[in-house]
């Protein structure tokens, strides 16, 4: 029986109490300090950081501008007014949430940027990437309920807009409309449950996070050679080497995000939302969150209603199933002389459509728009599979240790490499 | 010595990141909590000015004052005697009157019982005036006399007096 | 990679500006105190806004976001302000008898509108509802400078327009007709502080006070973010010198 008297891990006895019972601190000491990172992982590889603190900051902010906002249709526009004016720091705390939303989207987008590029989503991190896909659908959602609380003319209008586009399903979509609204149009019902999933939805997406998280360290991180980790040389321990990186990157987004919250509060707001709803009159541009526009611009690229909606949600769909398009083993599109070239038009084509998705859907824009939708789709279904069977990749290194030291000059690292020094 | 030296310059650049680092998320905290404190449209409604040139003598009316209820009651000549005759050994809190009033005739009193927060009766004149003929608390029956001192009951304090001035003789600024 | 980066974030700051600029042609740019990194309100400027307000906006345009006691801050006495609300009545009420009456306003009721609903608004101004000016700056794109434009934008309009039956032109209103006859003028409002009233400086002075009212935490607001931004500028640069020290060791 002298075998099972608790073991002396830690020299604090309260840890070993706790660890005893709950191996908790062992399991954020090889989670979050042993946890070995590759040596060659470069700035990209701290957005997902970024986007977990992002989060919190989200959340927090969120539960303190709840206290003192009141989800009624009468009170909502003054409610978020007098935050701004009265409550103590209130202003701090709603732009820290407004912009805290767009910036979030920033960070994400490089993150998949990151994850597409470097080839993160193939084998073995395939339900990493389909975690992240609904995380990022989450979080679509998240943004479009809570751009409806300040009952603004943008949050009424938009609601009005989205909403709407449920009622091209045939048959059930007139009926399925009315119920999530609760009412015949948006009105205070609808507020009111919005408000309750805005609420309750990023904690769900902090669930899925902490399922994310656990899952890329199950394999462990990508890297941007893309290949595995053979040796501990390869490897550098999360603390401190990643997290002193991770912290820089910290700063830089906080000086970034602090000059926009500081001194340009309302540059990523829609004018329009400073004025309180009005169900008879619609704003003259009724355009969605900048982050949410390449989507839109699909929706209205195609003439029809329910042919728009589909292929919008179908833009979202098709991202679960990238892992199983791109036929190619090499992961980094930095051996992938071809492909790149795709992958990088693909990152300008979206960003095209989500310009074309802030301006009027007529004449040279729609035509701008249909284009992206079709390159959009193309490179999902037909580039991505059909390079990977006749692109012929360029050698990979022999180890990630190889590469951080930057041996052979003339293989064509030479931009990650830099980018580590 | 060169590592030494390179160690010790690590040490400062760690102590320092890691200070700051607490300094900042502590700055970081402090609006969040801050802002949970009344806001300003809550402090501007914390004073309240009260016309009391209709109340006769003998008469209460209660007035609400941050969210609570504020008796001011103008006293009869037998009520301000009763007040200050009282021996002071009789009291569970003991208080001259004159420390509890500006005017002799008007009490001016925070309407919550002392013992566990409910407003006590006496300010109708249908009501329950208490052994003592001032204020008497239903709930765990303390009783109050003229002047708002507990008497007899469970209440271990007088009825609060709240920071108020006379603007003039009809003008009570509470607050 | 960090190309591509950089791309990004290029095309995510000019969106909104580029966006922004397709509408309209060029919005003059007009000069501001509270402009730039350490702008502030100037306090006279405020009061004399105020004044411009409140004898020719506030005629029809509500400012329902803001309480008298707000002019506190722009350097407003507490008699002041108390005198500036018992200027207005307001309903309260009901009282022990169970009427409604009206008072005067105190320092913590918000400012009066001039129209009991938004009904009579629009039946006293030919259908048109003059909006609430508490945060009209944010409310309109170019803020401040399209609200000092359009103040001084009145002009004869050029033959070929048809102005419509109670519609001024104006150059830079969305089609080019306001229901606003020119509410500012060249000495339409005394200054007691001996400032030149001429058309100009009002309407400078009016939307100082407007864009103050739409942002009035926006000294408070630009002095944090200095030091914000400052905090984040150490801790980044110890950061990176502790980084650089700590990689040093890694082959």
């Amino acid at each position: 029986m002298s075998g099972n008297s608790e073991p002396r891990k830690y020299k604090n006895p309260v840890l070993n109490w706790i660890e005893f019972r709950l191996p908790i601190i062992s399991y954020f000491e090889k989670e979050y300090g042993d946890y070995p990172m590759p040596k060659n992982c470069n700035y990209f590889w701290s957005f997902g950081a970024l986007a977990t603190i992002t989060l919190v900051t989200m959340i927090v902010s969120g539960i303190f501008l709840a206290m003192n906002y009141t989800p009624h249709t009468e009170m909502a526009f003054d409610s978020v007014e007098r935050i701004m004016r009265d409550v103590n720091y209130g202003w701090l705390l709603r732009y820290i949430h407004s912009n805290g939303a767009a910036f979030f989207f920033i960070i994400v987008y490089i993150h998949i940027v990151r994850g597409m590029y470097y080839g993160s989503y193939k084998y073995p991190r395939e339900l990493n990437w389909i975690l992240g896909v609904f995380i990022y659908l989450l979080m679509m959602a998240t943004s479009f309920l809570g751009y409806t609380l300040p009952w603004g003319q943008m949050s009424y209008w938009g609601a009005t807009v989205i909403t709407n586009l449920f009622s091209a399903i045939p048959f059930i979509g007139e009926g399925l409309k009315t119920w999530l609204l609760g009412d015949y149009t948006v009105g205070n019902a609808t507020l009111n449950r919005f408000f309750a999933l805005h609420y309750v939805l990023p904690f769900v997406i902090f669930g899925i996070v902490g399922l994310h998280v656990a899952a890329v360290h199950v394999h462990g991180s990508n890297n941007p050679a893309g290949i595995d980790i053979r040796s501990k040389n390869d490897t550098v321990n999360f603390f401190p080497y990643m997290l002193i990186k991770d912290t820089i990157a910290v700063c830089v987004f906080g000086v970034l995000i602090s000059a926009v919250i500081f001194f340009g509060p309302n540059l990523m707001a829609e004018v329009d939302n400073y004025i309180p709803a009005d169900p008879l009159v619609t704003p003259a541009h009724i355009v969605p969150n900048w982050y949410l526009a390449p989507f839109y611009a699909i929706l209205r690229a195609v003439p029809d209603k329910l042919g728009g909606v589909a292929l919008m949600f179908g833009a979202i769909a098709i991202l679960f199933v990238l892992p199983w398009l791109d036929t190619s083993k090499v992961r980094s599109c930095n051996f992938r002389p071809m492909y790149k070239w795709f992958m990088m038009l693909f990152f300008v084509n979206f960003f095209v459509l989500g310009y074309v998705g802030m301006l009027p859907a007529e004449g040279l824009y729609l035509l701008i728009a249909r284009v992206g939708l079709v390159y959009y789709f193309g490179f999902f279904l037909i580039i991505t599979p059909f390079i990977g069977w006749i692109e012929k990749p360029k050698t990979l290194p022999a180890s990630i240790s190889d590469v951080y030291l930057g041996g052979g000059k003339d293989s064509p690292l030479t931009a990650s490499q830099k980018e580590i020094y | 010595m060169a590592e030494n030296s390179n160690n010790k310059r690590r040490d400062f650049l760690q102590l320092s990141t890691v200070t700051i680092g607490a300094v900042g998320t502590a700055a970081f905290i402090w609006p969040f909590l801050k802002s949970m404190n009344p806001a300003e449209d809550t402090i501007a409604l914390g004073t309240t000015e009260v016309d009391v040139s209709q109340i006769e003598e003998g008469q209460s009316i209660t007035v609400k004052w941050r969210g609570k209820p504020v008796f001011i009651r103008k006293r009869t000549k037998d009520e301000i005697d009763e007040a200050k005759t009282v021996n002071m050994s009789d009291l569970k809190d003991p208080e001259e009157d004159i420390d509890r009033v500006k005017k002799d005739e008007w009490l001016v009193l925070v309407g919550v019982c002392t013992h566990l927060g409910c407003v006590p009766l006496g300010q109708k004149l249908t009501d329950s005036k208490g052994e003592y003929n001032g204020w008497y608390c239903p709930c765990h029956g303390s009783h109050y006399d003229t002047s708002g001192r507990i008497r007899k009951g469970p209440a271990p304090e007088n009825l609060a007096v709240p920071p108020y001035s006379f603007l003039n003789d009809t003008t009570i600024k509470i607050g | 990679m960090t190309k591509i980066l950089i791309l990004i974030l290029t095309l995510i700051f000019t969106f909104n500006v580029h966006a922004a600029e397709s509408n309209k042609g060029s919005m003059p740019k007009h000069e501001w105190s509270f402009n730039g990194i350490t702008g502030t309100f100037d306090r006279a400027a405020l009061q004399r806004g105020f004044k411009v307000y409140r004898e020719v906006c506030a005629g029809c345009h509500s400012m329902k976001l803001l309480y008298y006691r707000d002019l506190l801050d722009i350097g407003f006495s507490e008699a002041q302000v108390k005198a500036i609300a018992a200027e207005h009545d307001v309903l309260d009420g009901p009282n022990d008898e169970g009427e409604m009456f009206e008072r005067p306003a105190r320092p913590a009721d918000r400012f009066v509108n001039p129209y009991l609903n938004d009904n009579e608004a629009r039946a006293n101004n030919n259908g048109a509802y003059p909006p609430d000016l508490s945060v009209i700056t944010k409310a309109r794109r170019y803020g401040e400078d399209y609200i000092y434009n359009l103040l001084m934008g009145y002009e004869e309009a050029p033959e070929e327009l048809e102005v419509g039956d109670g519609m001024y032109y104006n150059k830079w209103m969305d089609g080019n007709q306001i229901a606003m006859p020119a509410p500012i003028y060249d000495g339409s409002v005394d200054y007691d502080d001996g400032t030149d009233n001429n058309a100009a400086q009002l309407s400078e002075d009016v939307v100082t006070f407007l864009k103050w009212s739409a942002e009035p935490e926006l000294e408070v607001r630009k002095n944090l973010g200095i030091k914000v931004i400052l905090f984040f500028l150490v801790l980044g640069t110890i950061v990176y010198l502790a980084k650089n020290r700590l990689w040093r060791e890694v082959h």
